[in-house]
């Protein structure tokens, strides 16, 4: 079965400074493998400085990896050239979180979807690119004739933000990197948005890394999930079960601060220790915030394999058998219960 | 919780129009509530729905094309809107603060923290020592839990949640009764959203202030405050408390947003409220939420709501309340 990604060993570290040179590594070492012919959503999660944001400008080749292989069907993605190159352009397609920002505000939105059609010949006549851009506005649950000729501004954020997916789904992608994609938009058109992914996923074939803070849209939303912190891959698996039965000590903090919109489920009430600016960056990332820190904790813990589908990179489950970081593709299940 | 109680903060009648150059948009329309000392009001709706402007026109800072038409905002008996440019002045901060949206977005860049805490003080006229401002701004920072040495720091020296807490710290510098928070943690993960929102509580505490929170984060309302009030093209369509909102929401606008909330059981449904939000420019006749009701009768095509007090302390906007009041 061909990969349609698969990310080896790749590490992300960000230096500044002459002299005194300073690095701040904030992806370590994380293997990752997307099945070609098997269509699935991933959630990346953690919060600001986790690495969320630099794996998806790593995937869409706009940095490249310090160490480690980035490979989209069978190539290496920085040796890409020509023709190659626009394909995996046209192929893996984004959508980022803010829905302002992306627009021209001098151009219509017409625009945004024109230029990538002329880009990439979409079409050969104006009406046949007229009926793919209704085609692709129609599957986002828009009406061409409420949105085309209008300007950014006469638009909503949901609007805009469906607009965005609009055009990566004409571009026929195989992947979409959804950066935070509802996280500025309106709860009540949350869920819609969060449908069209979905029905992206489901008719159209589109794997989708989705990357959130948001823990109750990823758990709606996603078969798997990787918790990332500091760059570092904390837990991983299914995400009925991590968001369920958190096994990380992070993972649970996380899960503990969802506001989850009903009376029953209150906020935890443990304090949460605040964030060390810097902190060593050997061990396990988290131990300087964790209540449950040992003296184990100064070195770094494999991933330790607790269900079938899920593991912990924690030495409070050293009792199980620990997984190499590249099998971690092993325990995030492409589909999810229900649907398997 | 009872309105009989003397409320800290009433709002009575107040209406913003927008002048544009498309035609009058009436922002907030015949908005009125009370709020209790040390109480918690969320205030929720779709963009556009009115929240901030509401907030502003509490702190008197609509700016032209928008307009005040009308309406008391009254805070011990005061009405703010009946004061000079330079008493109004005077009560931003000490009687009312706001903590805008993005506020971390609004410190200085190029001034240190401390200064800018200190500048707060010092424009409403306190004459103390330096010694006893600055002693005043380091316990301000210390009961949003940051460290005494944010005093001497930048702005760009610190995290997202670090900036928000100083907001919150210059908010509640000057011990005002009502604290206005819009969207305070928007920008913020959930880890750094809990631990504000916790700043906040605590601080109200020590200071016994009213807080406002505006936002569409139904989760975080859940979590937060004790009473709810939803807002529909600058209406309130409901103020209900937290616990029976979350249960038993009695306007259908506010049904709809309960019942499209995610949560643990509901996996994989995405339940939408469906059509868009009206244009303020354009209205529809009678009730502004008819075409999107699913309980949509023929007197709400034609007949504005009134507000009306059901079942004990609830407010309602809706023509199905009509025979209980």
């Amino acid at each position: 079965m061909a990969n349609l990604l698969e990310l080896r060993h790749v590490s992300k570290t960000y230096s500044r400074g002459l002299i005194n040179t300073k690095s701040t590594v904030a992806l370590q070492d994380i293997s990752l493998t997307l099945k070609e012919d098997e269509p699935t959503i991933m959630t990346v999660a953690g919060e600001s400085g986790s690495g969320k944001t630099t794996l998806a400008m790593l995937l869409l080749g706009f940095i490249t990896p310090s160490t480690g292989q980035i490979i989209y069907r069978g190539r290496d993605i920085t040796t890409l050239e020509g023709e190659d190159r626009l394909a995996f352009r046209r192929e893996v397609q984004a959508v980022f979180q803010d829905p302002f920002a992306v627009f021209n505000p001098f151009y219509t939105v017409d625009h945004l979807l024109t230029v990538p059609i002329k880009q990439f010949k979409l079409a050969k006549s104006a009406s046949e690119a007229r009926a793919k851009m209704d085609d692709a506005l129609k599957a986002v649950g828009l009406r061409p004739e409420d949105v085309l000729g209008r300007f950014p501004h006469q638009l909503s954020g949901g609007q805009r933000q469906r607009i965005n997916v609009a055009r990566a789904l004409l571009l026929k992608p195989r992947l979409l990197i959804a950066d935070e994609p509802v996280s500025m938009v309106d709860a009540s058109l949350r869920a819609s948005i969060l449908e069209t992914l979905r029905n992206l996923q489901r008719d159209h074939g589109v794997s989708i890394i989705y990357i959130t803070h948001d823990l109750t849209t990823a758990y709606h939303i996603a078969k798997s999930i990787i918790v990332l912190y500091r760059g570092g891959v904390m837990e991983a698996g299914d995400v009925d079960q991590v968001i369920k039965s958190p096994q990380h000590p992070y993972t649970r903090l996380l899960v503990d601060s969802i506001p989850w919109p009903t009376l029953d489920q209150r906020w935890g009430s443990d304090t949460i220790k605040a964030r060390e600016a810097g902190g060593s960056s050997v061990g396990c990332p988290f131990r300087s915030r964790c209540p449950m820190a040992m003296e184990q904790c100064k070195t770094q813990p494999p991933l330790y394999q607790i269900k079938q589908k899920q593991a912990a990179a924690c030495y409070l489950h050293a009792e199980h058998s620990s997984i190499a970081a590249e099998r971690l593709s092993e325990l995030l299940p492409v589909k999810s219960e229900l649907e398997a | 919780m009872g309105q009989d109680q003397n409320p800290v903060l009433r709002v009575s009648n107040l209406e913003v129009t927008y002048y544009t150059d498309l035609g009058r948009a009436r922002a907030l329309d015949d908005v009125s509530f009370t709020l209790n000392a040390g109480e918690k009001l969320g205030m929720v709706g779709e963009s556009g729905s009115g929240k901030s402007t509401l907030a502003l026109a509490m702190m008197r800072m609509i700016k032209p094309p928008g307009r005040i038409e009308g309406g008391k905002v009254e805070i011990g008996g005061i009405d703010l809107m009946s004061l000079s440019e330079e008493d109004m002045r005077q009560a931003r901060l000490s009687k009312i603060a706001y903590i805008p949206q993005g506020a971390m977005n609004s410190l200085n860049p190029v001034t240190r923290i401390g200064s800018q805490l200190v500048d707060a003080i010092r424009s409403h006229g306190i004459k103390d020592s330096r010694a006893q401002v600055e002693e005043r701004c380091v316990t301000a920072l210390k009961s949003v839990d940051l460290d005494p040495a944010v005093f001497r720091m930048y702005p760009h020296e610190l995290s997202g949640g670090m900036k928000q807490r100083v907001c919150i710290a210059i908010g509640i510098l000057l011990q005002p009764q009502v604290i206005i928070a819009d969207e305070p943690t928007s920008a913020l993960d959930v880890v750094t959203q809990r631990q504000v929102m916790e700043t906040i509580d605590r601080v109200k505490d020590q200071i016994k202030a009213a807080v406002i929170l505006i936002g569409h984060d139904m989760g975080l309302m859940a979590q937060f405050v004790d009473r709810v009030a939803v807002m529909y093209s600058g209406r309130l369509v409901e103020v209900s408390t937290t616990r029976e909102m979350f249960t038993s929401p009695v306007h259908p606008y506010a049904a709809a947003l309960i019942s499209s909330l995610p949560n643990l059981e509901n996996k994989g449904v995405f339940q939408g409220i469906p059509g868009l939000a009206p244009s303020l420019l354009r209205l529809p006749g009678g009730c502004s939420f008819h075409p999107r009701c699913d309980k949509v009768m023929d007197i709400c095509k034609t007949t504005r709501p009134q507000t009306r007090r059901v079942q004990g302390d609830r407010l309602v906007t809706c023509h199905l309340y009509n025979e209980e009041a």
